[in-house]
């Protein structure tokens, strides 16, 4: 029997309606009551907040295939230093995930090296070529959590409503990255003002939009429930929200950069603010932040997209896009949302907690006794400073390096096993 | 004259200060006075080493930079894609480093991709100048058009310049429209909407889809090159249909201001952007921009590698 008790903190579990300050108990990998024994550990959190493990919706572990950028074990290591005890994981690895074998490798392989609970998706179309669907039937019984042909569009609007009803079938999560590339075409980032000074060919908001609009129409036809990923322009809220309001199963991610990075950061050509979809203007982030707000973004999701140095470090248009973010993220949505927007601190944890486990059917989310004991402990009003240096991911390309940020994860158990333990609470006395 | 340039690059203009302009143009000035004498090479250079890197092809941007580097008694070497390793798959950064330990002093470069001059500029301790990147910038262009306007009339202040053409695909109308704002002319972009998104605007110059109303006030007319290789999203209906748009022709001329200036970067589609008499004709200022290039970067070489101020202005 192994315990560990978390001592004198809030508790904040939005998901059970809970935020009071107590102890949480710990036995055996899932979340306890009654009494801790002499044995058990005990961890001082007074002053900190006590959550339920946060979850990540939309990482990028490289695992198979590109492991020079990033694996399972680094992914989640660098997960749990963010706070994060799930991720959903992408299935734009090399092979791509669109069959069972390659997910049955990734669970296998998590559950060997990952330290923070890893939930694969498989891909909509064979290859993420969007022409032929994947087998979507036996991605699910091998455990996906959704489909997704992220980073590649379903740019065929009859496949995409194809997918849909065949995923309605099992009622599984259809995750889509918006871009008509006919409209994106070459584009690297925002169109707009600043792509005009600086001659780079512009990605508009409204390749975002189109495909969001045409999402939200088949996903009224055919009932499935859709997410469209990191959404980065106002016109798409605009239309999410519209058609959330009339009942639409359509939901929508927000990413940390896209609520406080804007286009012009761009101006030095350096590629830690190339990621797809791109940095937008102030008006964009704005309508983000108050979708978020209003309940029209659902969810907060990281697009952690590992790239090594020399991968990036080359002229702006050759870079691959993508940025990473698990070990900022958090720090960045307390600043931004909580500190700067004054939104409660539950929002945002039942965003990260409960609200994605219950849309994706994680079981997790929680701090009620008998659940997976995942737990998170964040320091709110912690001030600290990004140094890439420090990650634990594989891959250093952040653009919110230097930056200051208030608010951190602190702690982190996953399964009742102590994950990341940043002052080294453990072994205090 | 007291120097006021301090940069080890050229990058952009837009990063530039009107005084910054101005002393590259009084430089070019008395670097043009040298050009017209028997002797034509000075020894502002001499023992230092300039390198050509040609990433993407040119043909008058690259021998006006070799002839201003032995006009100032530089040593040179040039390199393209096709002589170099990055045609091997080097990389921009490896090829530079490479540069930098061979000791190159000044690094000309001419690249497909916006932001090269910048990428290689944060990374080595030599000067760089930009000659042309993408779509952003050709600094040394806007400048020699700049300088030439300013030869001809004696100012720029309030001066009207037109720039007509391909502007979303040009760095030379990005270089020229910060150089000419700048120093108090009135630039006004012409062409189709798909070639002239209306944000440029916020650029500070005005933008007008229709050539005939701009015609009666411009003092200058900058007519740009149509790409035909750039055309690949659809952009116009066909090069016929720009030309009868867009295309100053004899009739078009007509209507313009006695001794309107006429210019073009080259190379030109006679019958396209301008008609072929009118390249040719007494207005024509484009052969002079191409001599005016020489002086305006031997200026821009003998500044970035620390020359003192020359000339008054």
């Amino acid at each position: 029997m192994s315990e560990i008790l978390l001592q004198g903190g809030r508790i904040l579990d939005p998901g059970s309606k809970r935020d009071a300050p107590g102890d949480l108990l710990i036995r055996d990998g899932k979340i306890a009551g009654g009494k801790p024994s002499k044995d058990a550990v005990v961890v001082k959190v007074d002053g900190l907040v006590v959550t339920p493990g946060l979850i990540d919706p939309h990482v990028h572990l490289r695992e198979p295939g590109q492991s020079a950028k990033e694996t399972i074990a680094t992914g989640t290591a660098a997960a749990v230093a963010g706070g994060f005890t799930s991720v959903i994981a992408m299935p734009n690895t090399v092979p791509v995930a669109d069959g069972p074998s390659t997910i049955a490798w990734m669970r296998q392989r998590a559950k060997e090296t990952g330290v923070a609970n890893v939930f694969p998706t498989g891909a909509i179309s064979v290859g993420q070529k969007g022409e032929a669907l994947a087998p979507i039937g036996a991605l699910r019984q091998a455990g996906v959590v959704g489909i997704t042909d992220d980073g590649h569009c379903i740019q065929s609007a009859e496949l995409m409503r194809r997918a849909l009803e065949y995923a309605r079938m099992f009622d599984l999560p259809v995750l889509d990255h918006c871009e008509d590339r006919t409209l994106s075409a070459g584009g690297v980032m925002n169109e707009g003002k600043w792509s005009r000074i600086l001659g780079l060919p512009g990605w508009p908001g409204i390749a975002e939009e189109v495909i969001v609009a045409r999402n939200a129409l088949l996903a009224e036809l055919t009932g499935a429930r859709v997410v469209c990923q990191h959404l980065s322009s106002a016109g798409s809220v605009r239309i999410l929200r519209e058609s959330r309001a009339r009942g639409v199963r359509i939901d929508g991610e927000a990413s940390p950069h896209h609520l406080c990075l804007t286009e012009e950061l761009v101006e030095g050509y350096d590629t830690d603010f190339k990621m797809n979809p791109p940095l937008r203007t102030a008006a964009d982030v704005k309508a983000i932040r108050e979708a978020v707000k209003d309940g029209t973004l659902r969810f907060l999701a990281t697009d952690h997209a590992p790239h090594c140095s020399y991968e990036k470090e080359v002229e702006f248009d050759e870079a691959p896009f993508g940025i990473v973010g698990l070990e900022t993220a958090l720090g960045v949505y307390l600043t931004e949302l909580v500190h700067q927007d004054r939104v409660p601190l539950g929002e945002v944890v039942a965003k990260m907690t409960h609200i994605p486990s219950d849309y994706f059917g994680l079981g997790r989310g929680l701090l009620k006794e008998g659940s997976p004991a995942d737990v998170t402990v964040i320091d709110p009003e912690r001030k600290w400073t990004v140094k890439k240096a420090e990650f634990r991911s594989k891959s250093r390309n952040t653009p919110f390096e230097g930056r200051e940020l208030k608010g951190r994860a602190v702690f982190t158990i996953v399964g009742g096993e102590i994950r990341h333990d940043l002052d080294g609470r453990a072994s205090k006395k | 004259m007291s120097t006021v340039w301090h940069r080890k690059d050229l990058l952009s203009l837009r990063e530039l200060s009107a005084d910054e302009l101005n002393q590259v143009l009084v430089t070019a000035k008395v670097f043009k006075e040298i050009l017209g004498r028997p002797i034509k090479k000075v020894p502002s250079l001499q023992g230092r080493t300039v390198v050509n890197l040609f990433v993407e092809p040119s043909t008058r941007t690259k021998i006006s930079f070799e002839l201003a580097a032995v006009r100032l008694s530089a040593d040179v070497v040039s390199l393209d894609k096709d002589s170099s390793s990055l045609r091997k798959g080097e990389t921009l950064s490896d090829t530079a480093k490479n540069l930098e330990a061979l000791q190159a002093g000044i690094i000309v470069i001419r690249h497909r991709s916006a932001g090269a001059a910048h990428f290689l500029s944060s990374r080595l301790k030599a000067s760089v100048i930009n000659a042309g990147d993408g779509a952003h910038e050709h600094p040394t262009q806007g400048l020699l058009d700049t300088f030439t306007i300013l030869e001809r009339l004696g100012k720029l202040e309030g001066v009207r310049v037109l720039i007509v053409g391909d502007i979303i695909h040009s760095r030379v109308a990005r270089s020229n429209l910060w150089a000419l704002t700048k120093l108090g002319a009135k630039v006004t972009l012409v062409g189709p909407p798909t070639l002239l998104p209306r944000e440029f605007e916020e650029l500070g110059v005005r933008v007008s889809y229709n050539l005939d109303e701009e015609l009666g006030q411009a003092d200058v007319i900058n007519l740009l090159r149509i790409q035909h290789e750039r055309m690949v999203q659809a952009r116009l209906p066909s090069v016929g249909e720009y030309a009868g748009l867009f295309g100053l022709n004899l009739e078009r001329f007509q209507r313009c201001k006695p001794g309107v200036l006429l210019m073009h970067p080259g190379p030109v589609h006679r019958g396209v952007e301008i008609a072929s008499e009118l390249a040719d004709g007494a207005q024509s200022l484009i052969l002079d921009q191409v001599t005016n290039g020489l002086a305006v970067r031997m200026a821009v070489l003998y500044l970035v590698s620390g020359g003192r101020g020359l000339g008054e202005p």
